[in-house]
């Protein structure tokens, strides 16, 4: 089985984001750069089920990233988890891409290697928009087990526990399929000194946008089906009343609940 | 009028509280419309024709064709099969983890373009404008689709539901959708349910109350879950709780786990680092009872008390008690 797993690589969840007044892009330099944080449990279940299918050999993971160059950073990181290769597909052209061209690179890319399943987090902690793995399910054609708590993988079959507002589905299919998956998977592991000192010389391949026959106007800012009119960073809240419980923090609680209506 | 497609979330025709504010948004764009996928017509028609449906189209009415198993594909089969008959202005789906789904299959088939998220659209000349209010809340932005029929996901309780002054038709269309064999490849083979709380959904609610590593531990959830029953609350818990085993993973409230907006959000024993702010800033009234006076989410509090939640809130729940009676 050959497993292909997704990552990105977003500014530090702890720091506050911003877009440029430019082009109404996410401003990437202004806050360290980190792995997706869901994309990490994705990289751990790959490796999960490659131990279980007996090693490298008889499953090999890839990372793929659709990113600047120093989205490679972000390759190195899941190659030193233990991941066997990368593909970086890197290209001006693609500063601006939405997740209809982000969906687009990515299954053109997946279109120059083997693969069986994909992994990937539902969604980044920048956009946040979770439609990424679908669509990519879309393009492929192939099913879609998103949302996923648990995931087993028998010969051609599998089977995911796919999270819901009450509980959770068992959604199965046959390979070939695209799975993302949810926080409480797994533990991701972290990179030992022996992975990071490997992982320098595991191969990465570079591709263009030529190189997927894919045109600039295609991805980008100027193949995008969105745009941004315009945006304000909203006005800080202005501070309320804080009171300190003297014995009656709870009755000041339900007069404010009362004096604003809402019991 | 243009013709606004809104997809109806239900389970087996009871309609969700999302959709009466869907419909009530597409009535402000144009003409609604809703997509009903599904058995279940019959139960959800009156609530559909109240918050204006001019028309609903029913696919899969009789389950025969076997959508109740399917996961998401078949829905985006038919909408786009619906969009190209039917040419509307605009798609309304709800902003959930299945909506997003859905409208992202929906907008890759039809070559349009996507917005998520959104907590109001506007008419804009011909078109219409979405809102989003991003990282955390911190920047509000006004995007359009360029492309396409607009795909928009609307966020739950970013719109208050209307009833139309008078109840609109609701004629049923039956729409005939062949999936394909690509929709039918993920198959659901079970159900499984959490024990039922009673209590409202979390993106639904419009009160939530939260706990955080200031509970202390699973039992530091009951005051909690009090206030929230006698509220009528929903219960949300923030990543360090749910981590640490405390509540379960689905009432997660954060930038791994969901985001809400409601009316009434009571963060005890949150801290407030952006991980949790980015699930709630945007709620409308925010309430904070922490320990800690420099816990940074007294910064974004309408009212908080520096106390001991565990003194707080069996005195605040007594006394709610005592107004309601």
């Amino acid at each position: 089985m050959n497993i292909v797993v997704c990552v990105k690589q977003v500014p530090d969840s702890w720091a506050e984001k911003k877009l440029q007044p430019i082009d109404s892009t996410l401003d990437r330099e202004s806050a360290d750069a980190v792995m997706n944080e869901l994309d990490e449990y994705a990289v751990e279940e790959a490796l999960r089920l490659q131990e279980s299918a007996g090693g490298s050999e008889a499953c090999p993971v890839t990372i793929l990233t659709v990113g600047p160059l120093k989205a490679s950073e972000t390759i190195r990181k899941a190659l030193s988890m233990g991941a066997d290769g990368g593909i970086h597909v890197v290209d001006d052209a693609l500063h601006g891409s939405d997740a209809l061209a982000t969906s687009l690179v990515l299954a053109k890319a997946l279109g120059t290697v083997p693969w069986d399943l994909v992994i990937m987090g539902t969604e980044s902690t920048d956009a946040r928009m979770s439609v990424v793995p679908a669509m990519l399910a879309e393009r492929l054609a192939v099913a879609q087990l998103t949302f996923a708590g648990k995931v087993d993988v028998d010969g051609s079959s599998v089977r995911v526990q796919r999270v819901t507002d009450t509980g959770y589905d068992t959604v199965e299919a046959t390979l070939p399929a695209v799975i993302s998956v949810v926080e409480k998977i797994n533990e991701p592991r972290y990179p030992s000194f022996k992975g990071i000192m490997a992982a320098k010389k595991k191969p990465v391949t570079t591709l263009s946008l030529a190189d997927l026959g894919l045109s600039p106007d295609e991805v980008g800012t100027a193949g995008a089906l969105s745009t941004v009119a315009d945006f304000a960073t909203r006005a800080a809240k202005a501070a309320g009343t804080v009171v300190k419980d003297e014995g009656d923090g709870g009755v000041k609680l339900a007069e404010f609940l009362a004096t604003n209506k809402f019991i | 009028m243009a013709e606004i497609l809104v997809l109806v979330d239900h389970a087996d025709g009871a309609v969700k509280k999302v959709t009466t504010e869907l419909l009530t948004l597409a009535a402000t764009l144009g003409e609604p419309s809703a997509v009903l996928v599904g058995a279940g017509f019959d139960a959800a028609r009156e609530r559909l024709a109240e918050f204006g449906a001019g028309t609903v189209y029913v696919v899969d009415g009789d389950g025969a064709a076997g959508s109740a198993d399917l996961v998401v594909a078949p829905v985006a089969e038919a909408l786009a099969q619906i969009v190209a008959d039917r040419s509307p202005a605009v798609v309304l789906l709800a902003s959930t983890a299945e909506g997003k789904e859905i409208a992202g299959r929906l907008a890759v088939k039809l070559g349009s373009g996507v917005i998520t998220d959104a907590v109001a659209v506007t008419a804009d000349g011909a078109s219409v404008v979405a809102t989003q209010s991003v990282f955390g809340g911190s920047t509000i932005v006004h995007s359009k689709v360029t492309r396409g029929v607009p795909v928009i996901a609307v966020r739950p309780n970013a719109t208050a539901p209307v009833a139309a002054s008078a109840p609109a038709a609701a004629d049923r269309v039956d729409v005939a959708v062949a999936f394909s064999d690509s929709a039918r490849l993920a198959r659901v083979s079970g159900r499984t349910v959490a024990a039922r709380t009673g209590r409202p959904e979390l993106s639904e609610a419009s009160i939530v109350v939260s706990g955080g590593r200031g509970v202390g531990g699973p039992e530091g959830f009951s005051p909690v879950e009090e206030l929230a029953d006698v509220l009528g609350a929903a219960v949300g818990a923030s990543r360090a709780a749910t981590d640490a085993g405390w509540y379960p993973h689905q009432f997660q409230v954060g930038q791994t786990g969901k985001t809400v907006s409601p009316q009434l959000y009571i963060a005890n024993g949150i801290s407030g680092a952006i991980q949790h702010r980015a699930g709630m800033q945007t709620s409308k009234t925010i309430v904070v009872v922490n320990k800690d006076s420099e816990a940074p989410l007294f910064e974004i509090a309408d009212f908080g008390v520096v106390g001991d939640l565990h003194t707080v809130l069996p005195q605040a729940i007594a006394e709610i008690r005592k107004h309601k009676a």
